[in-house]
């Protein structure tokens, strides 16, 4: 759903008209939207009275932040100090090989977006790798390629 | 505790201290404590291996059971226990049996076995693996018994959803007393006289920044803000996180306290986007403590209001400093400013500003509760209290550790992490995360506080321990970590913006053999040159790991520059994979995942790798379940 109206608007209505309140809804728009597109941009630079311009500025600094849509798979490959020690640079290198994209690409049938991040904590589990909010632990090559064969297949 | 009985009991609003000692006791009085209890461990390492799965399984059996009610256990689902390389945990009690490792399938055994026939299941037992002896309980484990859980002491033992089991442990306590009892002057000498150092990385005294705020608003006047910085952004560190998930209350009843002494209405939570969890938990912490009166307009009828929000990072690492977060709440890209002056002074909304850490906000009941000189006989007389570690990397134990400061560093990494795998001694300890600085074996009965830690080049940081063995480089640590902050800068200043894009070139000639011994010695000039010149801590403090890496492992850096040699065997460029003939039984499975298809020989005969084509992607040693790929 690129930009639907009723959805930023009530988005809009949850904050007061007023610049600090920007980044709550940068995040919100992108939690319900998947992404924030030019419209709706716009819409909340009018609200908050930030030029549209500088919420561009801020919805680049900020990592979390997608101006594009996303696939219908998010692959995050956790390159902590843990997992980095532990091989995640080789896992992430096998996702590439295997779907073709790179971190932050999008895969062009749209099932899969891989991101890097820098560390999600659960250090124990190393090398970590999250698809979909669904953590999988102590990730090697051959677990990349089943996981990756029974997301596409479902 | 029920996950209901906040329902149950009287849940007005509380007027005084008297109320809040009335609803601990109705709490404690409605427990049971012979009643069985299951808690099972619902920090986000036990969760990513299952445990909500387990809860569900208990909860199934249970009703299959057919337990009368009266006995029924109940289950509760509590923050990280700690021990995650074991999780997921589930704790038995009131017997306190502690079982590691527990799958839905164990979980029929356990309720026949032990709650219904008070034996322990063996096998899920710990077992010491240097005595081989099986291990009951919690408290028997050198993992748990080595530390003093003092900030963790609720964790693991409440329920961060219900504000109820706080209270019963003592939560609150410490509010109370504080506005029946001291005057705010009375709470700001107490934190000061307890030493209290700032547990987010620098450890400035808490009790000054205090003062500090105090006379900037006499002479500029107020409004104050009190901030609580849950911006974890090191690389391996997840202690704010535990806590926040955990215990929340700490936290927030720390950040009250803060508000009381320093005459501030109004507070923020600025808390990393990736902690969903420690979100949720606080904004319901909040919400039961507006309920209770303890949070909002008139808290314990006391006349003092004050109320705080929860701002969600969006994932930038900069922000984790003092001046690009206070940018970052007012809705602006986080970039910081020069501190010319100083944010107590000049902080949000160029009003003055207190903020601490977490760990810090969470360190701030426990003070007032049990008094400033309880507090300073925790620790050394320089860093006083506890400090809460992230123990991590090629550990035995991975998990969360909390020890006196000045405790020794063997004692963290070899006593209670269990040493590293391999039984070898652990080749050096990264401490203070991308800004702090490695710290070699021969260092290891250096005791971890503020000034020990800084005089050895390296810095407490927020806590995160990263252990590595003789299989790490060090060269390839330090890269890491600048390739890191390189990512991360802001871009604000030249030092921080080229001068680590610099340095990282440099690492990276390293890393492929190339460069020379006078490389070392200009990354080491350069690095000096952003420490003097960078705007904020961010790039004055990222060309630690690279000195300290210098510093202590010289000779690896020599290998890599003069013979071409990774005596690690991890930078790519400088290695060869090779299978041991004698060792390879020609199981094919090596051969069948290279992505490169360079690796021959006939089935059950041993195989070849062709070095030419080899990406040194390191599949096949990781494949192998004979060890017969080696790296040379």
């Amino acid at each position: 759903m690129p930009y639907q109206s009723g959805i930023i608007e009530r988005i809009l209505d949850r904050y007061p008209a007023q610049p600090e309140y920007l980044i709550f809804l940068l995040q919100d728009i992108q939690a319900d939207c998947g992404f924030i597109s030019s419209t709706s941009m716009q819409r909340v630079s009018d609200h908050t009275g930030v030029p549209v311009t500088q919420a561009y500025s801020v919805a680049t600094f900020y990592q979390s932040f997608r101006l594009e849509p996303h696939g219908e798979h998010e692959i995050r490959v956790c390159l902590g100090t843990a997992c980095h020690l532990k091989g995640g640079q080789r896992i992430v290198e096998q996702v590439e090989r295997r779907l073709g994209i790179g971190p932050g690409e999008t895969t062009e049938d749209m099932m899969f977006t891989l991101d890097t991040v820098n560390c999600v904590g659960a250090c124990a589990l190393a090398p970590v790798m999250v698809i979909d909010d669904e953590y999988e632990s102590n990730i090697t090559a051959g677990k990349v390629e089943k996981i990756l064969k029974k997301l596409q297949q479902d | 505790m029920d996950l209901n009985s906040a329902l149950e009991l009287d849940t007005g609003r509380l007027t005084s201290h008297d109320d809040l000692n009335q609803l601990r006791r109705q709490i404690i009085e409605s427990q049971d404590p012979d009643r069985p209890q299951i808690i099972v461990c619902h920090g986000t390492g036990c969760m990513a291996n299952g445990s909500p799965k387990v809860t569900r399984a208990f909860e199934t059996a249970l009703k299959a059971a057919g337990i009368d009610a009266k006995v029924m256990p109940g289950i509760k689902k509590t923050g990280c226990q700690g021990f995650c390389s074991r999780g997921p945990l589930v704790l038995i009690k009131p017997r306190g049996l502690f079982y590691q490792h527990v799958k839905p399938e164990d979980v029929e055994e356990i309720v026949q076995k032990t709650i219904l026939g008070n034996e322990p299941v063996e096998r899920l037992l710990y077992k010491d693996p240097k005595t081989g002896e099986t291990i009951e309980t919690e408290e028997e484990i050198p993992f748990y018994n080595l530390q003093k859980r003092v900030v963790l002491h609720n964790i693991g033992k409440i329920d961060p959803t219900d504000i109820c089991d706080t209270i019963a442990m003592g939560g609150y306590q410490a509010l109370a007393k504080a506005i029946s009892t001291m005057t705010p002057e009375q709470v700001v000498a107490e934190i000061e006289k307890s030493g209290l150092r700032g547990r987010g990385g620098a450890g400035f005294p808490t009790g000054r920044k205090w003062r500090g705020a105090l006379q900037a608003v006499k002479k500029k006047g107020g409004p104050v803000y009190v901030v609580v910085n849950g911006d974890e952004g090191d690389p391996g560190a997840f202690m704010d996180r535990t806590i926040m998930e955990g215990d929340p209350h700490s936290v927030l009843e720390g950040l009250i306290l803060g508000a009381y002494a320093l005459g501030a209405q109004k507070g923020y939570l600025y808390v990393r986007a990736e902690y969903p969890l420690a979100i949720k938990h606080l904004e319901m912490a909040m919400q039961q403590a507006r309920a209770y009166g303890l949070l909002g307009e008139n808290i314990l009828n006391s006349g003092f209001s004050f109320d705080a929000q929860i701002n969600r990072g969006a994932g930038a690492f900069v922000c984790g400093e003092s001046t690009a977060l206070f940018t970052s709440i007012e809705g602006k890209p986080g970039n910081p400013r020069p501190k010319y002056v100083r944010s107590v002074e000049e902080g949000l909304w160029g009003k003055p500003t207190v903020l601490n850490n977490v760990e810090t906000w969470a360190n701030v009941p426990l003070i007032i509760d049990k008094g400033a000189d309880w507090y300073g006989a925790l620790g050394v007389p320089t860093s006083t209290g506890t400090k809460v570690f992230s123990l991590v990397g090629k550990v035995n134990n991975v998990g969360l550790v909390e020890v006196p400061m000045g405790t020794p560093l063997a004692t963290i990494v070899e006593k209670i992490g269990g040493g590293v795998p391999n039984g070898k001694p652990f080749k050096a300890v990264q401490t203070g995360g991308p800004s702090g600085g490695c710290l070699p074996y021969n260092l290891k009965d250096l005791p971890v506080d503020f000034d020990s830690l800084t005089k050895a080049g390296s810095m407490m940081g927020s806590g995160a321990m990263i252990v590595m063995d003789d299989r790490d480089c060090v060269v390839d640590v330090a890269r890491y970590f600048l390739r890191f902050l390189e990512e991360e800068s802001c871009g604000k200043c030249l030092p921080c913006r080229l001068g680590l894009t610099r340095m990282r070139e440099i690492l990276d000639n390293f890393s492929h053999g190339c460069g020379s011994e006078t490389d070392i010695e200009d990354l080491t000039s350069l690095s000096q040159a952003i420490q003097d010149g960078a705007l904020c801590a961010l790039g004055s403090s990222a060309p630690n790991p690279a000195l300290t890496t210098i510093k202590f492992f010289r000779d690896e850096y020599i290998a890599h520059v003069r013979d071409h040699k990774c005596p690690a065997g991890v930078c790519k460029e400088l290695i060869t994979y090779s299978i041991d003939p004698d060792a390879c039984t020609g199981c094919r499975s090596c051969a069948r995942q290279c992505p490169q298809g360079c690796i021959s020989g006939e089935k059950k005969k041993p195989h070849q790798i062709d070095t030419d084509q080899c990406i040194r992607c390191g599949i096949c040693m990781e494949t192998c379940k004979f060890d017969a790929v080696r790296v040379i």
